[in-house]
């Protein structure tokens, strides 16, 4: 088990174990939900993070929780660039991957609605691995993630203009638990 | 596997009384791939007179439908009921036909005279002069031995007072409707002089849900919407299929696996396997004007190349595009010979041409925006595709990307498809906002635009040849 060589962050045993535990269980699972429940039970660690009440550390929920918007980084119409706020983003996603040593990760990449389907799958592919290489050069093994495009199947803001359009234009990374 | 029989010695029969027709079982041989005219040509020398170059001319002409006599009354295993019934339905067809792509003015079968069997073959031709009908359609079915059905399709001019063509089709009862398909194709054909494309199928993407949770299953219909079939659950995200030229099989993309991957689907068996297990996503399958050979592009790294593969399985991917950007799609000219992609390696989408062993790539749009989705069409002479500018647009071009024009001005038209010959594009039309998507047809005048009526929205249309 890979986490159990990179020791950076001395925890507790029952990290790890809640970790460990935690992978066995969403084995299957193909996509995490974008929020868990809290989970039950205070978290013994000298770590600042998590509250009483905060997600597990580790966790998707903490991710996302530890992102605060950071997941998701955005391009111009049919660019796959990252820019410096990518770039930060990126930055603290690389950092949270770190800590987490043996969490695996899938950047889902996402077009807007305004070009062809087919095309837009390919640039969804493009814009993921954009994310993904800049990762890498950040330290992340790549090994570590995959990648997968939707295209312009999965918008999240619904309407058809420029604002929508700039937040559909987007790649997640989401944290497989 | 069903079949339709064509009546061979369908014009020997005919020229006897009725009653001979009722005695003597015809023989029946598989109908040839795309006739013209099928049966026994009707005099030539008095044949009709119209000029097909301009579309209008025959676009005007009107066709009486009657409705489709019968020799008795009996029980079908049609859908559609008794002989009689049948012989009403059939007749709706063909009207439906003819008029929903814009062709002709047909009238009836309501409203018109029902000629009795004894006249499917001598009109009234005075009565149909009195009503002002150029042409008139008259038809007959039968209950054969075996649950088969057997329909007959005469055209006249009336004011020639003559035969211009007939047909006779044997079909099972659950293909009764291929049978007045092929009638009026047999009308389409010999009144515009162009090849016939009613008997055909379309391959679709079924959608319903919300924008952001929409489902997308494969379905099928017949080309009037008829015989409509979900093939997926919708479990899984279906997009961009292809019917195989031979109907047999399906090529389609799925998130089965997670990953949006090229599935072959087999119709007979209702199975379905990869079309090449390479851990990549691969997207927008094609199949070769033989059947032989698919396309699909693959991505890797963030680039997009396509591959060829045999579609027999096995075999090693070729791959036929080699730099940086994305290439994707293809569609094969009717030969075989050469293929249209597209491209962004200029930095945006654009439309290439090479050979069908990827040799000799070039780049043929050269007028502004960008151009995607191109689909040759099944008579060579056109390109039809996608033009981005801001909207999206239907649009053909020569093979030389010379001749552009629109055929469509809405918000977003994408992915067209040729009817099989070649006259008609149908492509989907995207509704702003809501993301409603549903199917459209045109015809190369742009001027005759529908909506196809499928039962929930619609996208990805995939016309497939018309049916020997």
């Amino acid at each position: 088990m890979p986490a159990l060589m990179y020791p950076r962050h001395v925890k507790t045993g029952s990290t790890m174990l809640l970790i460990a535990g935690a992978l066995a269980m969403s084995a299957c699972a193909s996509k995490a939900p974008k929020e868990l429940p809290p989970e039950p039970g205070p978290a013994t660690t000298t770590q600042p993070a998590p509250s009483a009440s905060g997600p597990q550390p580790g966790s998707q929920a903490d991710f996302v929780a530890r992102m605060m918007g950071s997941d998701t980084i955005y391009f111009q119409l049919n660019e796959d660039s990252i820019d410096s706020a990518d770039q930060a983003a990126l930055s603290k996603q690389a950092q949270w991957l770190q800590q987490y040593p043996s969490k695996r990760a899938t950047i889902e990449g996402h077009a807007d609605e305004r070009g062809t389907r087919e095309y837009n799958l390919a640039l969804g592919e493009r814009r993921a691995n954009a994310a993904k290489n800049y990762l890498v050069s950040l330290g992340v093994d790549a090994s570590r993630i995959n990648t997968v495009s939707y295209g312009k199947e999965r918008p999240i803001a619904l309407g058809s203009d420029e604002a929508s359009w700039a937040q559909n234009r987007r790649a997640v990374t989401v944290t497989i638990d | 596997m069903k079949k339709i029989i064509h009546l061979a010695a369908f014009g020997l029969l005919l020229s006897g009384s009725v009653a001979a027709f009722a005695q003597s079982a015809p023989p029946v041989v598989p109908v040839q791939p795309a006739p013209a005219a099928p049966g026994a040509p009707a005099d030539e020398d008095g044949g009709l007179q119209v000029t097909v170059s301009d579309d209008s001319d025959w676009q005007d002409l009107g066709i009486a439908i009657t409705t489709f006599a019968t020799d008795a009354d009996v029980p079908t295993g049609t859908n559609a009921g008794s002989t009689a019934a049948l012989g009403r339905a059939l007749s709706q067809v063909v009207a439906a036909d003819l008029k929903n792509n814009g062709l002709f003015k047909p009238s009836g079968p309501d409203g018109l005279p029902q000629p009795a069997y004894s006249q499917v073959q001598t009109p009234d031709f005075p009565v149909w002069s009195a009503r002002a009908a150029n042409m008139l359609v008259q038809g007959y079915v039968r209950a054969g031995s075996g649950g088969q059905i057997t329909v007959g399709c005469y055209l006249y001019d009336v004011a020639l007072k003559q035969q211009l063509v007939k047909g006779g089709w044997q079909v099972p009862p659950s293909d009764w409707r291929r049978a007045a398909h092929k009638c009026a194709d047999m009308v389409y054909s010999r009144l515009s002089g162009e090849s016939p494309f009613f008997d055909s199928k379309i391959a679709y993407i079924a959608e319903t849900g919300p924008k952001d949770h929409r489902m997308k299953r494969l379905a099928i219909m017949d080309s009037d919407g008829a015989n409509h079939r979900y093939l997926t659950s919708g479990q899984s995200t279906a997009l961009t299929p292809r019917y195989s030229p031979d109907y047999s099989k399906i090529l389609y993309l799925s998130y089965l696996n997670g990953q949006p991957s090229i599935y072959v689907y087999d119709l007979a068996s209702n199975t379905q396997k990869l079309i090449a297990r390479t851990g990549n996503p691969t997207m927008a399958p094609r199949w070769s004007p033989d059947g032989k050979w698919v396309l699909y592009s693959m991505a890797s790294g963030g680039n997009t190349d396509i591959y060829r593969i045999s579609s027999a399985g096995g075999g090693t991917p070729q791959r036929l595009t080699n730099t940086p950007g994305i290439s994707i799609g293809g569609s094969y000219s009717p030969d075989g010979s050469q293929i249209v992609f597209e491209s962004d390696r200029s930095g945006n989408q654009q439309i290439y041409v090479m050979n069908s062993d990827g040799s000799n790539q070039r780049r043929i749009s050269f007028f502004g925006g960008r151009a995607a989705t191109p689909e040759w069409s099944p008579r060579g002479d056109q390109i039809a595709f996608t033009h981005v500018v801001g909207n999206l647009r239907i649009a053909v071009m020569n093979p030389n990307g010379g001749g552009m024009r629109h055929l469509t001005d809405s918000w977003q038209d994408e992915a067209p498809t040729w009817s099989p010959n070649g006259r008609i594009i149908q492509f989907f039309r995207t509704a702003r906002n809501a993301g409603t998507a549903s199917i459209w047809q045109v015809d190369l005048t742009g001027r005759n635009e529908r909506k196809l009526p499928t039962p929930v929205g619609a996208s990805d249309p995939a016309w497939g040849p018309v049916r020997p």
